[in-house]
């Protein structure tokens, strides 16, 4: 099953390289890995998507986490009514003839083209992993020369409701 | 020892360099000895310690490896941290065995290392190693040391963490420029670790289950960890034990936490554990684990382990529990502070007289047995002549083979923090500067130090520093003129193809021990072995004894690997 873990880390040099080894070392699954910093100066968040087989490892999963010395709060949040994003910037074959139907497919994604040259166009989307998914799956056709995620990042929404829908839990 | 600071480290807001600073602060963290090797980025720590006049004791081994283990050794029978001092590059790298067999065994070690000047770190300046992304999956925690001000604040967290908790090494790794550059000596050393808050006290309500549990066993069995010694819990373990008529079993590295010669000691379980234990897990239908951390070389086979048992798991390392077995009732707490919880509830037990007399009935049936021959002699005899003369109550370190599990087996430890062994990563080479680091801390015990004949070769260079400072470990060598364990496992496993594992081409110990000036005895009849022994223990010096004992003897019983815990093998003759 695919999780979402968020932690907040004390920012402290060498933090980011012991919680991916520690990871990597003990065989868990990670899918992305975002970090950035948070409202609070000198801590930073850290966003895991993990895909575990079962409640014993992703238990175990937290609880790794939660022994660092520099980690200050891990959350599984992926049960919970959240809001998860990522931004992705995809270089794309394009030719003048193709740009106004590439133009077409990204409006309603709502993404946006930041860079223009003779044969390709750069674009821009943020949004849930899946909708990001879906434009790079629709871009593909016209050739895809280069291609970035920053991983997932996300949080809780500011209320959470008594039972969460699927709609908001998932889609991750 | 000399303990007061110099009046010149003392000083407040004087010009000092960082080696100076930190000379202080371990003066201030009351270290008393610390194990050590010099080397081009630690001279001006080594320079501190000359012109403060060594305001403790500084143990020079003869390898780095010789001062982990030998502070390893230190903290185990002592309780207190073991502190090492190596250089950068080969120094600290020569530490890595060290370090990792202290994060296994959960040791509370504080190292430092030196490290090339900040201006050249990145550039493989000479002798630079990574010793953070080295260190940092083998530690608990690790600092690289880039501000002289932070140095301070850094030496008392280290010691905080490596000794608070679940114990274990931490290491801080300091740049040439920080330790030799003058520095203004009023730093602040206040620390805050938010992320760092060990759960020590049980939740009430974790115990009233475990103790409804106790109250509904029919055949609890209690399991014992080294756990139980780092929160020195050995006394209530037994009250505990004693008033609800528990039996116990202890790990390896939990020996001597329970008299092993009490009668509700069923001895070590696991691979080579007993039989009386080892069924005693299998049948139980309470396991009350208290600071274990279900190795692999206990459990065997999960599916076989405990399987008819309700799991409690108490444990100041919430991450043990539910790693390696499902378990039911787990507690979060040290594991004093969790057995003075359970003493203080009121528990109405079921009759568990039945199950009392199965297991005394176990023990009586199948106790460990060994095959007694008088030349060469049988090794788990000349453990049995080592318990009797030392009347149990030496410190007793071993390396890792055979000889470690018949120490293991034979040496009923009734005292705790007497037994110092590797167990989780079973390093060969660690028993004999154990022993060095042991008498250091422990100057009046008898320290026996029992070495197979191929693991005592990796590190017997440490015999200079017991001739240097006249320590008397009894160096006993269990010499099979083999690596008696890999060849158990090729007789049963591989079909007696002894590939790479008989040492014909020993040295003479004797001569070998002579060459450092340290008394050696070579001993390989049965009628010798009681006089000297007698005669060695008696003896106010170093001495390395070489018993030459049956080569083919194999350790029993035990559970093959692959196999569940009652799937013992050699329980009877
Ligand atoms: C550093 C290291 N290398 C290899 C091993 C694998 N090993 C385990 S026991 C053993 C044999 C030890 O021989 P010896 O020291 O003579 O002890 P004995 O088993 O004969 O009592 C070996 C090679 C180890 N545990 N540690
Ligand atoms: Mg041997």
């Amino acid at each position: 099953m695919k999780r979402i873990i968020t932690a907040t880390v004390q920012d402290r040099g060498g933090v980011l390289n012991r919680i991916t080894g520690m990871l990597n070392r003990r065989q868990f699954n990670i899918e992305s890995i975002s970090v950035g910093a948070s409202e609070v100066e000198g801590v930073s968040k850290m966003t895991f998507v993990v895909e575990v087989s079962d409640d014993q490892k992703l238990e175990q999963l937290t609880k790794q986490l939660n022994k660092q010395i520099d980690v200050l709060k891990v959350s599984d949040i992926s049960d919970k009514a959240m809001v998860a994003r990522e931004l992705a910037l995809i270089k794309v074959v394009s030719t003048g003839q193709t740009r106004a139907e590439i133009q077409g497919i990204i409006t309603p994604f709502r993404a946006s083209v930041i860079d223009v040259s003779k044969d390709s166009l750069i674009i821009q989307v943020t949004g849930r992993p899946d909708k990001v998914d879906a434009l790079i799956a629709l871009l593909r056709p016209y050739g895809i020369k280069e291609l970035t995620k920053t991983g997932v990042t996300a949080f809780l929404r500011g209320q959470q409701p008594e039972q969460v829908t699927e709609l908001n839990s998932l889609s991750i | 020892m000399k303990v007061e600071a110099s009046h010149e480290v003392e000083m407040k807001g004087k010009l000092i360099t960082g080696a100076d600073l930190l000379i202080k602060t371990l003066v201030d963290a009351n270290v008393d000895t610390i194990f050590g090797y010099p080397g081009g980025a630690v001279l001006p720590i080594y320079d501190a310690l000359y012109r403060n006049d060594t305001p403790f004791e500084h143990v020079l081994s003869r390898h780095e490896q010789g001062s982990i283990h030998a502070a390893e050794g230190y903290a185990r029978v002592t309780g207190k941290p073991g502190v090492v001092l190596a250089t950068s590059g080969p120094g600290a790298t020569n530490l890595i065995t060290g370090i990792t067999d202290a994060m296994m065994d959960s040791l509370p070690l504080v190292i430092f290392t030196g490290q090339v000047a900040k201006n050249v770190i990145g550039t493989d300046a000479f002798q630079e190693a990574d010793v953070m992304g080295i260190t940092t999956p083998i530690t608990k925690y690790n600092y690289q040391v880039s501000d002289v001000s932070d140095l301070p604040r850094i030496v008392k967290e280290a010691f905080h963490i490596a000794t608070t908790g679940r114990p274990g090494p931490v290491v801080i790794d300091i740049p040439k420029n920080i330790s030799a550059n003058i520095t203004l000596n009023d730093f602040e050393d206040d620390f805050y670790l938010p992320g760092y808050q060990p759960t020590i006290n049980p939740n009430p309500l974790q115990i009233v289950k475990l103790a409804e549990a106790l109250s509904r066993a029919k055949r609890p069995l209690l399991l014992a960890g080294a756990g139980t010694l780092f929160a020195d819990a050995s006394k209530e373990l037994k009250q505990f034990a004693e008033k609800y008529k528990l039996p116990v079993t202890t790990t390896l590295l939990g020996l001597g936490t329970f008299p092993g010669t009490n009668e509700l000691s069923l001895g070590m379980a696991g691979m080579h554990g007993t039989y009386a234990a080892n069924m005693a897990i299998y049948e139980c239908d309470l396991l009350i684990n208290i600071g274990a951390r279900f190795d692999d070389r206990l459990t065997g086979k999960i599916v076989d382990f405990a399987p008819n048992a309700k799991v409690a798991h108490i444990d100041i390392d919430p991450a043990e529990i539910g790693k390696n077995i499902k378990t039911d009732i787990p507690v979060v707490a040290d594991a004093k502070k969790a057995l003075i919880a359970l003493l203080d509830s009121k528990i109405e037990m079921q009759n568990n007289f039945e199950w009392f007399e199965k297991l005394t009935k176990n023990k009586q049936d199948y106790p460990l047995w060994y095959e007694r021959t008088d030349a060469p002699i049988s090794p788990q005899w000349l453990i049995e002549q080592i318990y009797n003369i030392s009347n149990g109550e030496a410190i007793v370190t071993t390396d890792v083979g055979q000889h470690q599990m018949w120490a293991a087996q034979f040496y009923k430890f009734d005292k705790p923090n007497n037994w110092v062994t590797s167990g989780g990563l079973g390093t060969m080479g660690f028993g004999f500067p154990a022993a060095v680091g042991a008498q250091l801390g422990r100057p009046n015990d008898l320290v026996v130090s029992i070495v197979g004949d191929g693991g005592f070769q990796m590190t017997l260079q440490e015999l200079s520093v017991i001739k240097q400072r006249n320590l008397p470990v009894k160096v006993i060598i269990v010499n099979n003129e083999a690596l008696g364990m890999v060849r158990q496992w090729q007789e049963s496993f591989y079909e007696e193809r002894y590939s790479e594992s008989l040492l014909s081409e020993n040295p003479d110990f004797v001569k070998l021990a002579e060459s450092y000036g340290v008394r050696g005895v070579k001993v390989d009849q049965e009628a010798d072995v009681i006089p000297t022994l007698q005669e060695i223990f008696a003896y106010d010096g170093p001495v390395v004894a070489d018993f030459r004992v049956v080569r083919q003897t194999c350790v029993y019983p035990m559970i093959a690997p692959g196999k569940g815990i009652h799937e013992m093998v050699g329980v009877t003759k």
